[in-house]
């Protein structure tokens, strides 16, 4: 029975979706909006959300605790820097889910998750 | 063992189909663009989604 069970397992081992969360917040802070499966936005939001909460706050301990997730020292201090700041009123719901409807050859439900306030320099870069 | 003693007629077969039906997905008209979208879900056609707010560039 899987009373109570949360989380999908997206057809991965338990390793791979490890590493697939991961993968999935580090191309979040870096674009800020990515397109995904709806499953795996869903599934990603929660994760993503804590790391930005943790980002709110910049003490060496919530770096660690961050780097934990995401090794990547140059996005670690983008993220403390620039993405944490923004959300120090907000409490909670930085990201929005967006859904696309469905993709042709296995018509999975497609989605576009990204953050609430999005840098404008980034914006700048996509348009161009 | 269970087995059938008669074959299925035609009009019986026939009958039980005939609630193999599909329905067409509901749709709404975009507030934007007015073209039938699904609901919850961003035009395909225009790209809004909401306030006017943009999202994807349409290609050709
Ligand atoms: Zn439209």
């Amino acid at each position: 029975m899987r009373h109570r069970k949360t989380g999908r397992k997206l057809g991965r081992t338990a390793a791979h979706r490890r590493a697939l969360k991961r993968n999935l917040a580090e191309a979040i802070f870096r674009h800020e909006r990515v397109k995904t499966t709806l499953a795996k936005a869903k599934e990603i939001r929660p994760y993503v959300e804590k790391l930005i909460t943790l980002s709110r706050r910049d003490t060496v301990h919530a770096r660690r605790m961050f780097a934990r997730d995401i090794q990547d020292r140059k996005l670690i201090q983008r993220v403390f820097s620039e993405i944490g700041p923004r959300y120090q009123n907000r409490p909670g719901g930085y990201t929005r889910v967006l859904k696309l409807g469905t993709r042709h050859g296995d018509g999975a439900e497609m989605a576009i998750i990204e953050l609430v306030e999005r840098s404008p320099v980034i914006e700048a870069e996509r348009s161009t | 063992m269970a087995v059938p003693k008669r074959r299925t007629s035609k009009s019986r077969r026939d009958k039980r189909r005939t609630h193999w039906v599909l329905n067409a997905p509901a749709t709404n008209p975009c507030p934007k663009c007015a073209k039938p979208r699904l609901p919850h879900r961003v035009c395909p056609h225009c790209g809004y989604y909401k306030d006017n707010q943009v999202l994807e560039v349409k290609e050709s």
